[in-house]
C-alpha cells in the first residue's frame, strides 16, 4: 500500500529516509537474504559474516530503527504506522535487508511493551534493539506440548529470588542465545493461574542446554535444563501467577508471525520452476498432466492466502479484526508451506532427494521439505488453531 | 480500500439486504418454481430491482443509471446468493449493461442502458456451446449479408433467454469474433426454455439462417475477442461473489444447527469432528472473500492482472461453495436431503454457478496458462 501522499510531512520523511539509508546501508546488505549465514540474529556469541554487516545493524540500532514503531525512549525509532510503512517501502526500494531478527523484536518486545515494568523496558527494550542481547523462549516441555498449561518447570518462591528446576524443550537457538524468557510453575494446585513468566540470564550457575538433531539433520532447537537456578525476582514480568496471560498474548503474536511465512518474502512460483525443469507442450501447458493440477490447485489458494493476510491487515486497521483470526491464519499459512514442499519435492525429482554436496547445496531443498512439517506443531498445532477457532470464532460450543 | 467496505458500500450491501430479505427470500424462488411460472421470474420484483437502482449500477449516469463499478455489482450478486432470489440481474443489469456500455454503440446504448437501469426488458448473452465451457471454441457463425450479418448455430445455458427481448449473440466472423444484438422474433430464431436444477432460467437457442442489419454488432469483429474475454470476466467474478454469498449463508445455518440439534446427550457441534470441518470452512470462507474483492478491484482499476485474479477468484468460490453445500447438507443429516429445508435449494443453485462460464478446473487450467506453465 501507498502511504498517504496528502501529508507533506511524510513525503519530507520519505526523502530523508531514502537520503540516509542511501548513506548508510553498505553495499554488501543490498541484496534479499539468501540464506541462513545472510540472517543477523545479534548477541553477544553472534559471529557477523562481515564488518558491512556489523556496521548495518550498529546504524540502525542507533536510529531504532531495527525496531521502528517501539518508542524512542525504550530504543525504539517511534515511528508511526505511515512512517514505518515508507521505511519499509524505502528499505524494499534500495533492497536493504533486515539489519536484525530476533525472538527479542517479534516476542518478548510485544510482551514486555504491554506487561513489563517501566524499569524492565528500560533495561531490556534497548539492548534488543541493538541486537546486544539474543533471548530465546522457554515454553515447551516433554509433557507440555498441545497442553502448555500443563508445563512443570518449577520456580520456588523465595523473598528476593526463584529457584528454578525442570527442563524446557524446542526453545529455538538456546545454546546460541543470552537470555531466555520462560514460563515457569510458581503455584503446583492451581493450572493456569500457577504459572509466571520470568527473565533468565542463560549463564546463570545451573542452566545447561543440549542440541536436538531433526529429520532434517539440523539443530535449531535444543533442550534446556534448570538445576537449581537462582533467578532476581526483579525479573518476573508482570504478576505473580499471572504469566498464563502473557502467555497467551505472545502466542498470538507467534501465530501471526508462522502464519505469515507465506506473506514475508514472495516464494518462487511453483508452476513456472516446475514448466521451466519438466517442460511444456505445445499449448504452453506444464508437460506432466496430474502434477500441474495439483500445482495449479496449489496455487490458486496460495493467492488467496496472501489475499487473506492482506485483508486481514486492512480489517485490522479499519478496527473490523476478527478476534482469534491468527489462529486461523497459522492454520492455513503452515499447510500451505507443508504443500508448498511436497509439491516442490515432486518438481525436484531424483535431484531433490541428494542429501549432501555442492549440487544439492548440501540437500537443501529435502532438509526444507522436512522443516516445513514442524510449521503445524510449533506455536500450537494446527488442531490446537482448528479448536481455537472453532469455539472462540465459530462459537461453537464444549471444553 | 480493497476489503473493507466504505461507507457507501456498506450502504449499498445493507440495502440490498433489507431489500432481498424482504422482497425475495428463498421461500420467493420456491413459490415460482412451485407455480411452474411461464416466465420463471417475477415481473414485479425485477421492477423492484429498478425502483432500488440495482439493475442501475453499471449504466452511466448520463443514461439514467448510477455509474458504479463490478464491485458494487459484485456486491449486490453477493446478497441475491444469500436469499437465491431468481431475477435478470445477472444476464442484464451486469453481463449486457457491461457489453453495451463499454462497446455500444451510441445509438445502441440510447436504445437499451435507460431500459436497463430501470428495470424494463430483459437481456441475454447467448455465448456458450458445449456441455462445458469452452469459449474459444466458437461453431456459430455470422456472415456478412448485404449490408448485414446472417447467423447460424445453437446455444445452451443462455441465463434468461426465454424471457429476454434481445439476445447478445456471440459468433465468428470475419476471421475475428461478433456479439451481435437479435431481438427476440426475429425470423429464424429458436429459443427453447430449458427448466434448470436450481429453478432459475435457461434457455436453448438455435438461430437457423437469422438476418440481422448492420447496427446489430456490438464494437466489431477485429476487437471483439477481448470483448468477449471483458465480459466472461466480469460474469465469472459475480458468479464468485453469489457463490460466496451463497456459501456464507449456508455456513452460517449450518453452524447455527450444530449449536442446537442435540444427539448423544449433547450438541453435535461439541464433537470436535465436526468442529474441525468447520473451522476449515471458515478459512476457506475467509480466503475466498479475500480473493473474489481483490479480482473485483482489479477489474475495476483495469490492472494488468485482472484475468489471473478473476480465474483465482471463480476457481476458490467453486471449491468453497461446493464444500459448503455438501457439509451444509451433510451436517444436517436426514432432514438436509428433504426438499422442504432450504439447504438443498442453494446445493442446486451453487452446482449451476460453478458451471457457469467455467468451474474450478476450468478456472485453474486458465490461472496456469497466464502464470506459464
Amino acid at each position: 500500500m501507498s502511504a498517504v501522499a496528502t501529508d507533506p510531512s511524510l513525503d519530507t520523511f520519505r526523502r530523508d529516509t531514502r537520503a540516509w539509508l542511501e548513506a548508510n546501508c553498505p553495499p554488501e546488505m543490498r541484496h534479499s537474504v539468501r540464506s541462513e549465514a545472510d540472517i543477523c540474529w545479534g548477541g553477544k556469541r553472534f559471529n557477523f559474516q562481515s564488518d558491512a554487516q556489523r556496521a548495518w545493524l550498529q546504524r540502525m540500532g542507533e536510529r531504532g530503527w531495527t525496531v521502528p514503531m517501539w518508542p524512542r525512549e525504550y530504543g525504539g525509532g517511534g515511528l508511526t504506522h505511515e512512517q514505518a510503512a515508507i521505511l519499509r517501502e524505502e528499505m524494499a526500494a534500495l533492497k536493504c535487508r533486515p539489519p536484525l531478527q530476533s525472538f527479542g523484536i517479534w516476542m518478548l518486545g510485544p510482551a514486555m511493551l504491554k506487561y513489563g515494568s517501566e524499569q524492565q523496558k528500560r533495561h531490556h527494550l534497548p539492548q534488543i534493539a541493538r541486537g546486544e542481547i539474543r533471548w530465546c523462549q522457554g515454553y515447551s516441555e516433554p509433557n507440555a506440548g498441545s497442553d502448555l498449561a500443563s508445563l512443570a518447570t518449577r520456580a520456588e518462591v523465595h523473598d528476593d529470588h526463584f529457584v528454578v528446576t525442570g527442563q524446557k524443550i524446542w526453545t529455538s537457538y538456546a545454546d546460541e542465545a543470552d537470555w531466555i524468557f520462560c514460563l515457569v510453575r510458581t503455584d503446583t494446585a492451581k493450572k493456569h493461574t500457577g504459572i509466571s513468566f520470568v527473565l533468565i540470564d542463560m549463564t546463570s550457575p545451573g542452566v545447561s542446554t543440549r542440541p536436538i538433531k531433526l529429520i532434517s539433520g539440523k539443530s535449531p532447537f535444543c533442550e534446556t535444563f534448570f538445576d537449581h537456578v537462582k533467578v532476581p525476582r526483579a525479573n518476573l514480568v508482570g504478576e505473580l501467577n499471572g504469566g498464563w496471560t502473557i502467555a497467551k498474548y505472545l502466542l498470538t503474536h507467534e501465530r501471526e508471525m508462522i502464519g505469515a511465512i507465506g506473506e514475508r518474502a514472495t516464494p518462487r512460483p511453483v508452476g513456472r520452476h516446475a514448466a521451466e525443469r519438466l517442460g511444456r507442450d505445445e499449448a504452453g501447458r506444464l508437460s506432466d498432466g496430474v502434477l500441474r493440477a495439483e500445482i495449479a490447485r496449489f496455487e490458486v489458494d496460495e493467492a488467496a492466502f496472501r489475499a487473506w493476510m492482506r485483508m486481514a491487515g486492512e480489517q485490522a486497521r479499519a478496527g473490523e479484526a476478527i478476534g482469534a483470526l491468527s489462529s486461523a491464519l497459522k492454520y492455513y499459512g503452515a499447510e500451505l508451506n507443508k504443500r508448498r514442499w511436497e509439491l516442490m519435492m515432486a518438481v525436484g525429482g531424483a535431484d531433490a532427494l541428494e542429501w549432501e554436496g555442492e549440487r544439492s547445496q548440501h540437500g537443501a531443498a529435502a532438509r526444507t521439505w522436512l522443516r516445513s512439517k514442524a510449521n503445524s506443531i510449533e506455536g500450537g498445532t494446527s488442531e490446537v488453531q482448528l479448536n481455537v477457532v472453532a469455539k472462540r470464532v465459530l462459537g461453537l460450543p464444549g471444553a | 480500500m480493497t476489503w473493507v467496505l466504505d461507507e457507501q458500500r456498506r450502504m449499498l450491501r445493507d440495502s440490498a439486504q433489507g431489500f432481498l430479505s424482504e422482497r425475495a427470500p428463498v421461500a420467493h424462488l420456491r413459490a415460482l418454481r412451485d407455480a411452474n411460472d411461464a416466465t420463471g421470474y417475477s415481473a414485479a420484483l425485477w421492477r423492484g430491482f429498478g425502483e432500488q437502482g440495482y439493475s442501475a449500477t453499471l449504466v452511466p449516469e448520463a443514461l439514467g443509471g448510477l455509474g458504479l463499478g463490478v464491485a458494487e455489482a459484485g456486491l449486490i450478486a453477493e446478497q441475491i446468493g444469500h436469499t437465491l432470489a431468481p431475477t435478470p440481474y445477472f444476464s442484464t443489469a451486469v453481463l449486457a449493461a457491461w457489453l453495451l456500455k463499454t462497446a455500444g454503440s451510441a445509438q445502441q446504448q440510447k436504445a437499451w442502458l435507460p431500459r436497463i437501469a430501470a428495470a424494463d426488458g430483459v437481456m441475454a448473452l447467448a455465448v456458450d456451446e458445449r456441455p462445458r465451457h469452452q469459449p474459444g471454441a466458437l461453431a456459430t457463425v455470422a456472415a456478412r449479408d448485404g449490408g448485414g450479418w446472417r447467423i447460424d448455430g445453437e446455444k445452451l445455458l443462455v441465463l434468461d433467454g426465454h424471457a429476454a427481448d434481445a439476445l447478445i449473440v456471440v459468433a465468428r466472423a470475419d476471421g475475428g469474433t461478433a456479439l451481435l444484438l437479435v431481438p427476440q422474433g426475429t425470423r429464424g430464431l429458436q429459443v427453447e426454455r430449458t427448466v434448470m436444477v436450481d429453478a432459475h432460467n435457461a434457455a436453448r437457442v438455435r438461430l437457423d439462417d437469422v438476418r440481422v442489419g448492420a447496427d446489430a454488432l456490438i464494437g466489431s469483429a477485429e476487437s471483439g475477442a477481448q470483448l468477449l474475454d471483458g465480459v466472461l470476466d466480469v460474469g465469472r467474478v459475480v458468479a464468485a461473489c453469489e457463490l460466496l454469498g451463497l456459501a456464507d449463508e449456508v455456513f452460517e445455518r449450518t453452524v447455527e444447527y450444530l449449536k442446537q440439534r442435540r444427539q448423544f446427550d449433547r450438541l453435535i457441534g461439541e464433537f470436535q469432528a465436526l468442529q474441525h470441518r468447520c473451522a476449515e470452512l471458515f478459512c476457506d470462507l475467509e480466503l475466498t472473500r479475500a480473493i473474489v474483492r481483490q479480482a473485483l478491484k482489479a477489474l475495476d482499476d483495469a490492472a494488468a492482472d485482472s484475468a489471473l485474479r478473476v480465474a483465482q477468484a471463480k476457481a476458490r468460490a467453486c471449491l468453497t461453495a461446493s464444500r459448503a453445500v455438501q457439509e451444509g447438507v451433510q451436517m444436517h443429516g436426514g432432514i438436509g436431503m428433504t426438499d422442504e429445508l432450504e439447504i438443498g435449494l442453494f446445493m442446486k443453485r451453487a452446482r449451476v454457478l460453478q458451471e457457469l462460464f467455467g468451474d474450478a478446473a476450468f478456472q485453474m487450467d486458465r490461472a496456469a496458462l497466464i502464470s506459464g506453465y
